[in-house]
């Protein structure tokens, strides 16, 4: 069979052509550009090449850039962390079967298709200090003392953040995990139990190993996400109280905003960098782990 | 005796399991509802931002927002978006994983992965208004239509191309041998063979490009092309003090959300685990 008749290369070239004007181009300008003093004012003054002036502005500079950096990375680490270890054991608790176990599902999963947007609308209402819902529930069951300026309070703030994120996040992760228990030969869990192995036994040696394509989607998704975060935190504290919450992508926004593109697509440009450095542990660590 | 005590043990677990869903489910029903209830009330009653019910039920409140909000324009552009992008970019990228899949030669295996990259990496929005300025797309709807159809490339490639190897290839060569020609026998034949996967992708996208902000953000300095995530947040700063009408207004944007999600719910779950299982 004439392979070349059969598959017309023509397929790829819409997507490829779009793909690349839109993806590949703006990347490696980004890096270029990086390089410049790209800003509002260019057309008048040219364009000049500046070496790694806006790198080093960004690493030295007194102003917070660099703790930006630090943490969208935080972010990263914990947000997931938050999100995927109770959302195993509830995958857990829900695959092992009980009542309502489908309305469950469904209703875990619901948050995840909101606009990010429009959850950060919804919980600058739940956490608000004088009249949020949280306050007010605290107050009512008693725990009054434990009543926070969520999103004002340098202390609470990122725990805020973190709240809402896994109030999002936490069905979808949970989702992908069940789909991976549903995935794993029952035959395993009864050998096991004939062994005598109690439940974190059996996690341990047989649900853990055979999720790892679950845990690796999970893995993937939920760090690149987490690098990439914006719109939940420009939406509940666009960066403040202050800049103690600001990440990668809020002052890239900024900068942008401000005319200073050269500043703003270097921030992005090692936004790529680090993006890429997880995406390389991600996979060493896992086909590592598949070797053991 | 034992046997009573385990079993009283594994009643137990049954409902301390069913108080952490239930207490879970509390906690992602009351925000929704709390959004709800008091998109019905007065202006003074909606700033308590309290579970109790309206006592003067406002309707009008939707019929004012949908005038001060301009939502006709948001809703419109938002269904542009949507349907133009999912449409053009699903049809596009069945093309593309099905060749990739086909014809494994090794360019076709780079540009696989090349596309597959996309998945991880960020968009480079600053620099992507510059590629505006130069094809003359700034502030136009076709531009944002070509940026949401590329930025769903790497998901729907990726999905689809996994599930063109489930289907055999003798398919493609009977078809051949019938004299039909390459591009008649993929729209005839194996498009419909691959409407699971299709459907997945479309439910997918169109909720991705419905709840998107960050293009919108960037691409769009105009009223007039924003959708509606943009122009809830746009009247959120405008009227933040008016909870009655930002509620309604964010009733509203999620609406069509939540319909696609209750119509499409088991090609979702489907779709979004499809590679969990493989590993």
């Amino acid at each position: 069979m004439n392979k070349k008749k059969v598959y017309p290369q023509w397929f790829l070239l819409i997507p490829l052509a779009l793909y690349v004007l839109f993806f590949l181009l703006p990347s490696v300008l980004g890096v270029f550009y990086s390089f410049t003093d790209w800003s509002k004012s260019t057309p008048k003054t040219g364009l000049h090449f500046v070496g790694l002036k806006n790198y080093i502005e960004i690493f030295t500079s007194s102003k917070s850039y660099s703790s930006g950096i630090l943490n969208t990375l935080k972010f990263t680490v914990v947000s997931n962390i938050i999100k995927i270890v109770p959302a195993l054991f509830l995958a857990i608790i829900l695959f092992e079967g009980m009542k309502g176990m489908g309305a469950y599902r469904t209703l875990f999963y619901l948050p995840s298709i909101i606009p990010f947007v429009i959850i950060g609308i919804i919980f600058t209402s739940v956490l608000n200090y004088k009249n949020g819902m949280l306050n007010g529930a605290l107050q009512a069951v008693g725990l009054g003392f434990l009543k926070q300026k969520w999103l004002s309070d340098l202390n609470v703030v990122w725990k805020s953040i973190y709240l809402v994120d896994a109030w999002r996040g936490m069905g979808y992760v949970m989702t992908i995990f069940m789909t991976g228990l549903s995935a794993i030969d029952k035959t395993y869990y009864e050998a096991a139990k004939v062994d005598g192995a109690n439940f974190w036994q059996r996690l341990w040696n047989v649900t853990l190993p055979m999720m790892r394509g679950a845990i690796m989607i999970n893995l993937v998704f939920g760090v690149t996400y987490g690098l990439k975060v914006f719109d939940i935190i420009y939406v509940l504290t666009n960066g403040g109280p202050g800049h103690a919450t600001e990440v990668m992508t809020t002052y890239s926004f900024q900068f942008y905003g401000a005319g200073q593109y050269g500043m703003a697509t270097a921030f992005n440009s090692i936004l790529l960098l680090v993006t890429a450095v997880a995406g390389i542990l991600i996979v060493r660590g896992m086909s590592r782990k598949g070797v053991a | 005796m034992v046997n009573s005590k385990a079993r009283r043990a594994m009643r137990l677990t049954a409902v301390l399991k069913q108080v952490v869903c239930v207490l879970l489910s509390l906690a992602v029903v009351a925000p929704l509802y709390l959004v709800l209830i008091n998109s019905f009330k007065t202006k003074g009653e909606a700033a308590r931002m309290n579970l109790n019910l309206p006592t003067q039920w406002v309707f009008t409140n939707y019929a004012e927002v949908i005038k001060k909000a301009k939502l006709m324009t948001g809703f419109g552009n938002s269904l542009l978006y949507a349907f133009a992008s999912t449409t053009a970019g699903v049809l596009l990228c069945a093309m593309a994983a099905y060749v990739l899949s086909r014809k494994r030669t090794k360019l076709n295996n780079f540009i696989y992965y090349f596309f597959i990259c996309g998945l991880f990496f960020p968009v480079n929005y600053v620099t992507l208004v510059r590629v505006f300025q130069w094809m003359h797309l700034t502030n136009t709807h076709l531009g944002i239509i070509l940026v949401f159809t590329s930025a769903m490339i790497p998901f729907c490639v990726f999905t689809i191309y996994s599930f063109v190897e489930t289907i055999p290839t003798e398919l493609d060569e009977a078809a051949v041998i019938d004299g039909a020609p390459p591009t008649m026998m993929f729209f005839r034949v194996i498009l419909p063979l691959l409407k699971p996967t299709l459907m997945t992708c479309f439910i997918l996208q169109f909720m991705g490009v419905w709840n998107d902000f960050l293009t919108p953000l960037y691409l769009s300095s105009k009223s007039k092309l924003f959708p509606m995530t943009m122009s809830v947040y746009q009247f959120f700063g405008k009227e933040g003090s008016n909870w009655n009408y930002v509620f309604a207004d964010i009733v509203m944007t999620v609406i069509p959300v939540v319909a696609v999600y209750a119509v499409g719910q088991r090609y979702i779950i489907g779709g979004v685990t499809a590679g969990a299982v493989k590993g």
